[in-house]
């Protein structure tokens, strides 16, 4: 069982302290993690820190700018706009993660298949990405999400059909190289089945620069939701969505331009946080 | 031999990486006009990273963290990975004669017309005098050609050679081999010559430093040094060549 | 042995070049048969009934089976097909207007000039701006420069492009008055007034991709043995930044805007609709309002066969410019 030794998945050997201290010395991971987590605890603790509903209008107060009771101001129908703009990171948070699942399982498999078999089913793999990928991401997503109607649903519909190509190309790429390595080689003239080597070898090799793709994709598709939420055919109001926020707030960008800027700015705090996590799991995968 | 007045003088050189990991530590060797010298150890040694610290071009991340380097001369260098060492979006020929033009400071049209005589010089084909030959399209013994003649360009008076038959064919090692040595007796720099072929260094060489983990663990004359080793290590490396009838035969002895 | 006199090659090297070429022709056309019929597909693929879509959830049956009709939607699949492709390859359309009754293909091809003018000078100033950092960036690696210019990227990542054009028009029209709020100016000078913002917006969006890898490809260019070799040589370092390893990354740019003009034309069809530019983004905005389909059909065919096209022609340029692609003579 030489090859074994040889698959340098297996050779890594888990010693928690160890991992811990990398994690650690990779301020990039522990400042993007911290942040996400911090917004990820305010989303779920909402409810119970703010006195306000996300939806109720109190026309009495619209407008105002940021003051003590309310931390950003309220929004042209008199709601909070900083309890707004964490219901709304609960909206498009879970999506963002919910919708990510199944392109990145689809991905992932299919990128693996192409890459380790080669020949006619890569090519037929290829054609397809080649044919996605030719259509401009923004403009399949909005047909799509239009088509299948505004709203949570269109969404999953839309990234399960286009969200998998960005894992599929790069998995097929890193599975191409992979096969060319001696242990594949001796593993499969050792006989092994070929569905075994893809799932005990091939899948943990490339787990890892997938996991740091899908940390940049999902920025992309939070963005995506976003912009769909700003076209008006994503998240429906009055769900909270940061995306129909910043076009709720565009006719008052004059006089009270935070209602746009607050909830961009919270796409882009999400950003750094979910980019910083990809950096710094790739710097402690590539160190090893 | 010829240390009355050296043109290089390296005294207690130390090299670190940004980590604070030494990397070359407390080399000295002197070189005189005309002679050749050899450093010689396994790959990691420390041996190309003291030729680049000669030419001053470390590479990111390494630094001198002490000793002197002394130049009485003008050092150019050739590399181990001929293909590597040329842009390979660039015509040789032009690459040679920006070389010349930059070095020798003469005119454009002049600095080609050396060019073309240099690439004579080592004995490369009138092809290559288009301008549309690029390395990618020369062999590996051609391209380096082209490198030595890059150097030549510069009118050295040291030539740091980094393992330059390393990574071509057998056939044409020698070749190369030749090439220096007889370029070396028509134009008379001194030579520091890397490399871990003890029968190149044996017939390269006036004398021998050889190198371990960054250090130097022994030196001397090549023929004493090759013949009465006194460090294992240096024993070690000539045990590893097999069967090397010259040096124990008439050659060394002769 | 040194082979002084090689025998001539040009022959297979010919067949080689000729062989890549075919293959990347054939690959590229392929591709566009599949843009085709997905573009068929794609209106039929989402749950819903377009009919239904069209005349709202409350029409009439005899409406539906009218508007069916209308679409060609009550016709067996594959004649659906037949006659789609069949328009698509005879007069290059997905057929006519729903609303207005013009074709699909002349409603596009009024709108792309100014579409067209704003990707190019997005392209241009992404590349011009994009290079510049990548090379500070590169030339002054683990410094503070190039930290602060590898931080851009983690920044703008999470920056939707229509937000981005908002806080364009909130400082540079609102506030300091620079730049129109929207819309297309009269003439040349207005219009390239105009598109000012807009283009700036979408370069925004592609220049922290591109900054990335280019700064990673110079760095591997700048670490690479012949600049070693260059710099031994006493070559200066401007000459060899600027003829030598900008050069080397030239290449590699062009690969990558090739990569990238998929996302340029998405973003810019976003961005026109928060400037109001009357290009193909606002008709495809309005068609999906109207539920025009024939003519969202055309839009997607089109985006799609000119990113096809350009990547191919970008490929095809950078083979003829890489004189590693040819053999050895």
């Amino acid at each position: 069982m030489n090859y074994i030794q040889l698959d340098p998945h297996l050779h890594e050997g888990g010693r928690t302290a160890n991992r811990l201290k990398r994690i650690w010395n990779t301020p990039s991971l522990l400042v993007g993690s911290i942040m996400f987590a911090v917004l990820i605890i305010l989303a779920v603790f909402i409810p119970y820190l703010s006195p306000y509903s996300p939806t109720e209008q109190n026309l009495s107060a619209f407008l105002q700018p940021p003051s003590a009771a309310h931390w950003l101001g309220t929004d042209q129908l008199g709601r909070d706009l900083f309890t707004r703009l964490i219901y709304a990171a609960r909206t498009d948070l879970k999506i963002m993660v919910l919708a990510e699942i199944i392109p990145f399982c689809t991905g992932v498999f299919l990128g693996m298949l192409a890459g380790y078999y080669g020949k006619w089913l890569d090519a037929a793999i290829s054609l397809l990405t080649d044919t996605f990928i030719a259509f401009p991401f923004y403009l399949i997503v909005i047909i799509v999400a239009f088509a299948s109607g505004a709203g949570e649903r269109g969404i999953y519909i839309t990234f399960m059909l286009v969200g998998w190509i960005v894992f599929a190309r790069v998995v097929r790429g890193l599975s191409a190289s992979f096969r060319k390595q001696e242990w594949v080689a001796s593993a499969q003239t050792l006989g092994l089945p070929g569905v075994r080597i893809i799932l005990r070898h091939l899948l943990p090799n490339v787990l890892p620069q997938a996991v740091v793709v899908l940390m940049t994709d999902m920025v992309g598709l939070l963005v995506a939701i976003v912009t769909l939420g700003y076209l008006g055919i994503g998240i429906t109001p009055p769900t909270p969505d940061w995306g129909t926020m910043i076009s709720d707030g565009q006719p008052f960008i004059t006089t009270a331009w935070w209602l746009s800027a607050v909830p961009g700015f919270a796409v882009v705090y999400t950003g750094i946080a979910l980019s910083l996590v990809g950096d710094g799991l790739a710097d402690i995968w590539r160190k090893k | 031999m010829m240390s009355t007045h050296p043109v290089l003088e390296i005294e207690a050189l130390s090299l670190a990486a940004k980590s604070n990991e030494a990397l070359v530590h407390n080399v000295s060797f002197s070189l005189g006009k005309g002679e050749t010298l050899g450093l010689v150890g396994e790959s990691g040694s420390g041996k190309s990273l003291t030729l680049r610290a000669i030419l001053g071009l470390l590479p990111r991340g390494v630094t001198q963290t002490g000793g002197v380097i002394k130049s009485g001369a003008r050092s150019a260098m050739v590399f181990q990975d001929p293909r590597g060492a040329l842009d390979p979006l660039c015509p040789v020929v032009k690459q040679l004669a920006e070389v010349v033009y930059y070095r020798q400071q003469v005119s454009r049209k002049a600095s080609r017309m050396i060019a073309l005589e240099l690439l004579e010089r080592l004995g490369l084909p009138d092809s290559l005098q288009r301008s549309d030959r690029y390395p990618s399209q020369l062999s590996g013994g051609q391209c380096q050609r082209i490198v030595i003649a890059m150097a030549l360009a510069c009118k050295p008076g040291i030539l740091l050679c980094d393992e330059p038959t390393t990574a071509l064919d057998v056939t044409v090692q020698r070749q190369i081999i030749e090439t220096i040595t007889s370029l070396q007796q028509e134009l008379g720099f001194a030579m520091v010559f890397v490399t871990h072929n003890l029968a190149i260094a044996a017939n390269l060489c006036s004398r021998l430093y050889v190198m371990k983990a960054g250090e130097i663990v022994e030196h001397g004359d090549t023929l004493d040094l090759l013949q009465h080793p006194s460090d294992p290590y240096t024993q070690m490396l000539i045990d590893s060549v097999l069967p090397l009838p010259e040096l124990e035969g008439g050659r060394m002895n002769g | 042995m040194m082979k002084f006199k090689l025998a001539p090659t040009e022959r297979t090297d010919g067949n080689a070049s000729h062989k890549w070429l075919l293959i990347a022709l054939v690959r590229a056309l392929a591709v566009i048969l599949c843009v085709m019929t997905a573009v068929f597909f794609i209106i039929r693929i989402v749950p819903g009934d377009p009919a239904k879509m069209i005349l709202g959830e409350y029409s009439t049956p005899e409406a539906l089976e009218s508007m069916h009709h209308a679409l060609g939607l009550d016709l067996p699949l594959w004649d659906q097909f037949l006659r789609f492709m069949n328009t698509l390859f005879t007069q290059g359309d997905t057929g006519n207007s729903i609303i207005t009754g013009t074709s699909a293909r002349e409603l596009i091809a009024q709108r792309a000039p100014i579409t067209l003018l704003l990707i190019l000078l997005a392209c241009v100033l992404a590349i011009i701006i994009a290079l510049l950092l990548a090379t500070l960036a590169a030339t002054h690696k683990d410094k503070l420069l190039d930290h602060l210019i590898r931080i851009i990227p983690a920044i703008t990542l999470g920056m939707p492009i229509f937000w981005v054009g908002l806080l364009l028009i909130l400082l540079f029209s609102v506030r300091l008055g620079w730049f129109p709020v929207g819309g297309a100016g009269e003439g040349w000078s207005g219009t390239l007034h105009s598109l000012a913002l807009p283009a700036v917006t979408v370069a925004f969006s592609q220049i922290p991709t591109l900054v990335r890898s280019l700064r990673a490809q110079m760095l591997e260019v700048l670490e690479s043995d012949f600049v070693v070799t260059l710099r031994a040589a006493g070559i200066p370092n401007r000459v060899i930044l600027f003829k030598h390893v900008l050069r080397n990354s030239a290449l590699p740019t062009l690969m990558l805007l090739g990569v990238n003009i998929s996302y340029l034309i998405g973003g810019t069809l976003v961005v026109e609709q928060v400037y109001g530019i009357k290009g193909i983004g606002s008709l495809l905005f309005t068609s999906i309002s109207k539920r025009d389909f024939p003519v969202i059909q055309g839009i997607a065919l089109y985006c799609a066969l000119s990113v096809v096209i350009i990547s191919l022609v970008i490929e095809i340029i950078s083979w003829w410019l890489d004189p590693r692609t040819k053999g050895k003579q």
